[in-house]
């Protein structure tokens, strides 16, 4: 018992002392943290948005939706195709997620296969002997679609949410299609949401002008043109509540370099510059439909529809459209970060503002310090000097919880706190049952020391099976829990992981110390 | 030298198995009105998992008044609008039902509320829930607390022997389901935090139970004839002043959350709270006499060298 190996004893103090020494950048202000030396880490404790007051929103992003769209688009691609290969078909649909149809003449099917598949080397497609068959994309080619328009739509939400200038955002995926959000210092997010509400999907069409809008709507829209109806403004001020557009797009919103407000005829109105791709095809169409007008269609609403006056060559344009100050910079900023692959829903908002999130860091603080000063006054109470001991470990504990949070840069949440003030009343657990059983051995009989060796020694495995079952229960909490779940979940499986140290051995460090140097003849327990 | 101010110096004699079923009565009786209290009223769950919007403002100048406010918020025909004063006078804690419509709708309604309730009200807190998450959540709940009784029934089986695992499993599965009971009956919020207590009560009621169990075996081992009865009773009251004293000091950190640690916690506070009293009570009546009935192999136990796990309680 009194022997304890000297690694081991420099071991136990370097990393309380390591404990220690990370625990400190908590205690001070940012401002001190920066005249402090370099030998002291300067990492803190980040805090989750419950205590620092910010805006959470969990999105998800609606893949299906574009899927959708995507089959819709096939469907174009498909009549097309045999069209142009002049292979008669019948029954064109979208059926679940592929496209169904039909061809007329079976000794046909070979040359429909070939047309089929230079639509898209990623779709399959499959014609029966009767001519009847299907195409649609392979799961591995829509799985990996997918995963990128997740991937794009972070990217893309980063963007615009850095346009507007908030400071550090967290833009995370949250398991397999949703999207994480948080904005800290924002406590009115409705903004950020406007804009990430918006698919931001900007295309240029032409307007069908020998197509009537009566015509289309009662069945007879033209191969190849859809209806799209007129933004409210638009129709507020030209009358139309719809336009018959052509399909095909001229130039989308991906061709966009630069999209500015600006003011036209003092009118606040957006300015855009395409790049050279986009300003050859622009400058094209333009040319050969002088005096037609085209829509400037924003994700499947046409806000104006100009008449082409002139050739539009240089690339660069304007959209007006009855916009507010406020709007034109909004759309400029969506055009800049890029349109969304698919539209976003919010799942959940929460928002803390700086004055709750002050109030739950002094209630949690007053009540961790409370629950800390009740437990160690409680220990000296019921085991003096022995409880003194406890007590030195239970703040080492503490260090080492904090440091260790700091070290693996955890989140604290308010139930995270609750997490510390809980694991130190269990601390103690530990100390209580050695003690306890170093008790029972003197009663037994046994000398001091060799009760002091029994109590250590036989309360061990008693200690570790009581622990374990807490960390599976913690451990399962940061599996399948979400947001304040998983931080509660961290500080709990840490807490009972340096308690299992501290209580352990550095109580058994302080103990052997104490024998030696006082060379006491009783346990004062 | 310093001395402890308080030490309980005698062993108690306390006769547990006499009562043991007493307690069996008792719990069953707090099991099955638990359970009846959970399918009969159900829980009163937050918007974490219903979905719906919460509001927590605090007026100024305070007190709140909560008819008032009530009044100006049912004429905006929302749905049924829930309010209460949340930790102070001049705070409170509002809840919309979700409004049929997408985000949109759901704004619009706080937009509404805000309008309604005027000038002079800070809104503090605000929560918007959309109803899939909330499935989600319950399903990951309820999943994460069976996986942890059957881990923890597992993990004492292996330990010790497969008939303690049992015994741990009803003990603890009798925590769990009287807390949930405790929140059906007093209709208090259940929410994230309330599960995460919940999963807490489960890991840490266990650890008065391996305590004993621990002893349990020890005596089989040092008294190979005594009856089991007698067995248990002594095992309890060896342990009895560790038993409390643990329990004590988690009860010491739990009561500063609840009194100190602000209304959000409050739930949290009162389910752990619960789940660190009865759980104890469960150790001592339900878990050890079960013993009893399941009947441990005891020649198996006593024989060293056998049986599950002896490296990590060498030493004897």
């Amino acid at each position: 018992m009194l022997y304890f190996a000297r690694w081991k004893i420099v071991l136990i103090c370097a990393v309380c002392a390591l404990g220690v020494l990370l625990t400190i950048p908590n205690l001070v202000s940012p401002a001190t943290l920066d005249r402090l030396p370099a030998i002291i880490p300067h990492k803190q404790i980040a805090l989750g948005l419950d205590l620092r007051g910010g805006s959470y929103l969990l999105l998800q992003v609606d893949v299906a939706a574009a899927e959708r769209e995507r089959l819709n688009s096939l469907i174009d691609n498909v009549r097309n195709a045999l069209l142009d290969a002049n292979i008669g078909y019948t029954g064109l649909a979208v059926k679940g997620d592929a496209i169904v149809f039909k061809i007329r003449q079976p000794e046909r099917i070979d040359d429909a296969r070939q047309a089929l598949a230079k639509i898209d080397p990623d779709l399959v497609t499959t014609i029966a002997a009767d001519g009847s068959g299907s195409a649609q994309f392979s799961t591995a080619a829509t799985e990996q679609r997918r995963r990128q328009a997740v991937d794009q739509s972070i990217e893309i939400i980063r963007r615009r949410i850095d346009e507007t200038g908030t400071k550090e955002p967290t833009i995370e995926r949250e398991g397999e299609d949703r999207i994480l959000v948080q904005l800290p210092g924002i406590d009115n997010p409705e903004r950020v949401k406007a804009l990430l509400g918006r698919t931001a999907k900007l295309t240029f069409q032409l307007v069908d002008t020998g197509a009537s809008l009566e015509d289309a709507r009662s069945g007879h829209l033209p191969p190849g043109d859809e209806i799209l109806p007129a933004a409210e403004s638009d129709r507020a001020r030209y009358g139309p509540s719809a336009y018959v557009v052509k399909k095909r797009v001229i130039v989308g919103g991906d061709m966009l370099v630069d999209a500015q407000p600006t003011f036209q005829n003092n009118e606040p109105v957006v300015s855009f510059r395409f790049d050279a791709e986009g300003a050859r095809r622009f400058g094209d169409v333009t040319r050969e439909n002088v005096g037609k007008p085209f829509a400037i269609v924003l994700d499947n609403k046409v806000i104006s529809a100009p008449i082409i006056r002139e050739p539009i060559l240089g690339g660069a344009g304007i959209i007006s459209g009855s916009f507010t100050v406020q709007s034109a910079s909004d759309l400029a900023l969506l055009l800049r970060a890029g349109a969304l692959p698919a539209p976003i829903t919010i799942l959940e908002e929460r928002t803390v503002g700086p004055g709750l999130g002050a109030d739950s860091i002094r209630a949690g603080t007053t009540a961790c310090v409370v629950g800390v000063v009740l437990v160690v006054v409680f220990m000296i109470l019921f085991y003096g000097l022995f409880g003194v001991f406890a007590d030195i470990a239970l703040f080492f504990n503490l260090c080492l919880m904090l440091g260790s949070l700091s070290l693996i840069g955890a989140t604290l949440t308010l139930p995270g706190i609750a997490g510390i003030a809980l694991t130190m009343g269990m601390a103690v657990d530990a100390n209580v049952l050695i003690y306890e059983r170093i008790r029972e051995e003197v009663r037994g009989g046994r000398t001091m020391l060799s009760a002091l060796d029994a109590g250590f020694k036989r309360a061990f495995g008693t200690i570790l099976d009581s622990h374990i079952t807490t960390l599976v229960a913690g451990a399962l909490m940061f599996w399948l829990g979400s947001g304040p779940v998983k931080g509660f979940a961290v500080t709990l499986s840490i807490g009972v992981l340096t308690s299992l140290f501290s209580a352990i051995l550095v109580t058994r460090l302080l103990i052997v110390s104490w024998v030696r140097n006082w060379r006491p003849r009783a346990v004062p327990i | 030298m310093l001395k402890p101010l308080i030490v309980i110096r005698r062993t108690p004699k306390i006769d547990f198995m006499r009562w043991h079923k007493l307690g069996f009565a008792f719990s069953a009786f707090l099991t099955l009105s638990s359970i009846g209290l959970f399918l009969g009223l159900g829980l009163n769950y937050g918007i974490d998992f219903v979905g719906g919007t919460l509001l927590q403002v605090r007026v100024t100048p305070g007190p709140a008044n909560l008819a008032e406010m009530r009044h100006q918020l049912d004429a905006l025909n929302l749905g049924e609008a829930s309010l209460q004063g949340f930790g102070s006078p001049s705070d409170v804690l509002i809840r919309l039902p979700r409004q049929p419509g997408g985000d949109a709708a759901q704004e619009k309604a706080v937009e509404a509320a805000r309008k309604a309730l005027g000038p002079g009200v800070d809104y503090r807190r605000i929560e918007v829930v959309g109803p899939s998450v909330g499935a989600e959540l319950i399903r990951a709940g309820v999943t994460a607390t069976v996986l942890a009784l059957f881990a923890i029934a597992v993990y004492i089986g292996f330990r010790f022997e497969w008939q303690f695992g049992i015994g741990g499993m009803i003990s603890t599965l009798h925590d769990v389901l009287t807390t949930v009971g405790i929140f059906a009956l007093f209709r208090l919020e259940f929410d994230l935090t309330t599960l995460a207590a919940i999963l807490t009560v489960a890991g840490y009621s266990v650890n008065d139970t391996v305590v004993i169990y621990d002893r349990v075996r020890e005596s089989m081992r040092k008294y190979p004839r005594m009856p089991l009865a007698e067995l248990i009773n002594l095992a309890l009251n060896e342990t009895l002043s560790r038993t409390i004293l643990t329990v004590s000091t988690v009860a010491l950190a739990v009561l500063s959350l609840l009194f100190l640690g602000g209304p959000v916690l409050r739930g949290f506070s009162i389910a752990m709270l619960w789940g660190v009293v009865i759980g104890t009570y469960s150790s001592l009546f339900i878990a050890a006499p079960v013993l009893y009935y399941v009947r441990p192999n005891r020649a198996a136990i006593a024989r060293p060298g056998e049986g599950a796990a002896r490296p990590l309680t060498r030493a004897r």
